[in-house]
């Protein structure tokens, strides 16, 4: 098939605006923190860093930030652990029961978000009587969070010769000292880009949050819905919302660059790093 | 000059003590006689935490929606009911509320298609390979940026005297407001990159060799992409069409943020887990995108669509 030169030039020109059609409502949001005019009109009026000064006093703002920071090192470390010992029984071992739990992982993140966090909010407060907390918060995300884990460390597993684990057996290496000297090394920048991927996912996450959190607790993402319709709160909502932008975008990028496996979205296997 | 080599003075003997040798340990040594224990050791905690945590949760969700709530005490109680599920299924408000939420997400995997294909296409097969991998990261990035933020950016977007209407003014166009295309413009907008980049992934697999056989064969570029590289494709459109339907069925952020008062299945779920307290009733509704999910994942099982995701 010669594609000739003008539908070339169209393709490339549509790929241009849908690219466009992407980054422009982000960037609006950046413009705007940045813009003086409390209405957020377009074209802007002015440079302000007023917001941005604002955001930073505010004792709202600053709790909320170290809730999300707290929730997300605390269902990152979980879900390391967690995604790391599935992965691992279910490449090295062929067991009843395998398929199932392999379909089981994935649960978390085919089903819409709705649905889990209803599931659990029920599960906390009808069934089991728990108060909702921050923990409680902690528990659906590192649910969620162990399936970008497992994906990655699986991932890396089957690229991963058994034959340097047999000689360190037989080499007279226990079961944790062939763990720890042979295995880990290895898996080593593929558990640092899928904790990356969890911390992101959970530092943004709103949907199981709004359903899992306790009363009078916020994590950043709570703490935008709760001030996106109140006017005067606008200017820092867009600062927040900058924040939020640049701390989920930052670790993906890290992820990417250190695992070298292909990309997945949750799925669709990218093999952008082959060629 | 000459360079002089010095010599290294020579280090310790190696000998083999110097490999690290496992301890006698008792444990050790019977996790690796046994695989079975070691399996066990595995998997307990991870399978136990989504067993425990995840299906025990779905399960309870499928009880709770046969019970009810007591009006006085406001209090979910055990007393066993279909009530909660035939007022889903019968009362003309929430089959309204249904309709809407599927025509909302069948739209928006419409246009995301529609969108998606060139541009896949294009980083596939038309773009040279260094700019492949800067246009698939470019794409990339935007999915990972918060969810909420995207909506947000909408909000801008769409607002009275925002871009859109800025843009749209000089051709005599308005901005629609917030409401239901609103809804289906940012759905559009979020879920856009989970539909081009199975589709792109798809484009990847189909070797240039064949698309160059159909062209020597006399096929024009249009008859190569419906004969040769469509029926390829199906799969993995199928796969992006998952994403960006089932994600859009269960949405209720965008629909509160603008929205303005359309009503999916969602908010009401929302709704009635916070302000109207009645926890049966929303496990009722969650019910609704859990059948048409499982519905749709049965009719496309067999396209292998399933092993793209």
């Amino acid at each position: 098939m010669r594609l000739s030169r003008s539908a070339k030039v169209v393709l490339g020109v549509v790929t241009a605006l849908v690219l466009l059609f992407i980054y422009t409502p982000l960037m609006l949001v950046v413009v705007n923190s940045f813009n003086a005019d409390r209405t957020f009109g377009w074209p802007p009026k002015g440079f302000t860093l007023e917001w941005w000064g604002k955001a930073f006093d505010s004792p709202g703002v600053r709790e909320a930030v170290l809730s999300s920071l707290w929730v997300a090192v605390v269902a990152t470390v979980i879900s390391l652990l967690l995604g790391t010992l599935l992965a691992l029984s279910l490449q090295r071992y062929d067991f009843f029961g395998r398929d199932v739990i392999n379909l089981l992982v994935i649960l978390p993140i085919a089903l819409p978000g709705v649905v889990t966090g209803i599931a659990l909010n029920n599960m906390f407060t009808t069934i089991l009587g728990v108060p909702l907390s921050l923990w409680t918060v902690v528990i659906a995300h590192a649910t969620f969070c162990m399936v970008t884990v497992f994906n990655n460390v699986i991932a890396r597993l089957r690229r991963m010769s058994p034959g340097l684990e047999e000689a360190s057996a037989d080499l007279g290496a226990g079961v944790f000292a062939t763990f720890g000297l042979v295995t880990f090394p290895q898996l080593r920048s593929a558990l640092l880009a899928g904790g990356l991927l969890a911390f992101a996912l959970s530092f943004d996450e709103i949907i199981v949050t709004t359903f899992t959190i306790g009363a009078g607790e916020t994590t950043l993402p709570i703490w935008i819905l709760q001030n996106l319709f109140r006017p005067n709160q606008a200017p820092v909502v867009n600062v927040v919302a900058v924040v939020l932008i640049v701390v989920s975008i930052v670790p993906i990028w890290l992820a990417q660059k250190l695992s070298g496996d292909s990309v997945r979205v949750s799925g669709a296997r990218l093999k952008a790093d082959e060629r | 000059m000459a360079q002089r080599i010095q010599q290294l003075p020579p280090g310790p003997p190696r000998d083999a003590g110097a490999v690290p040798r496992a301890k006698t340990n008792a444990f050790s040594a019977l996790l690796h006689r046994s695989p079975r224990l070691r399996l066990a050791a595995l998997l307990t905690a991870p399978a136990g935490w989504l067993v425990l945590v995840y299906i025990a949760a779905l399960a309870a969700l499928l009880i709770t929606a046969f019970w009810t709530v007591d009006t006085f005490t406001g209090e979910v109680s055990t007393v066993w009911t279909t009530e909660n599920i035939v007022t889903v299924l019968t009362d003309p408000v929430y089959q309204r509320i249904t309709l809407r939420t599927l025509w909302i997400a069948v739209a928006v995997t419409v246009i995301d298609m529609i969108l998606a294909l060139p541009i896949a296409f294009f980083i596939a097969k038309v773009a040279s390979a260094r700019w492949e991998k800067l246009l698939v990261v470019a794409v990339l990035m935007p999915l990972w940026a918060s969810y909420l933020v995207k909506a947000y950016a909408w909000r801008n977007v769409l607002a009275e005297g925002g871009l859109l209407e800025w843009l749209g003014t000089p051709l005599g166009l308005s901005s629609p407001g917030y409401g239901e295309t609103a809804v289906i413009l940012t759905l559009s907008y979020i879920w856009l990159p989970y539909m081009i980049l199975p589709i792109y992934a798809g484009f990847d697999r189909v070797p240039d060799s064949l698309l160059e056989a159909s062209g020597d064969l006399g096929a024009k570029p249009l008859t190569t992409m419906r004969l040769v590289m469509l029926p390829l494709l199906v799969p993995s459109i199928i796969a992006g069409t998952i994403f960006t339907f089932s994600l859009s069925l269960g949405d209720y952020i965008t629909a509160q943020i603008v929205g303005g008062t359309t009503q999916m299945l969602g908010t009401v779920v929302y709704a009635n887990v916070g302000a109207a307290n009645n926890l049966p009733f929303a496990a009722a509704v969650s019910l609704v995108p859990i059948a048409i999910i499982m519905f749709y994942l049965f009719i496309v099982r067999r396209s292998g669509a399933l092993n793209n995701l």
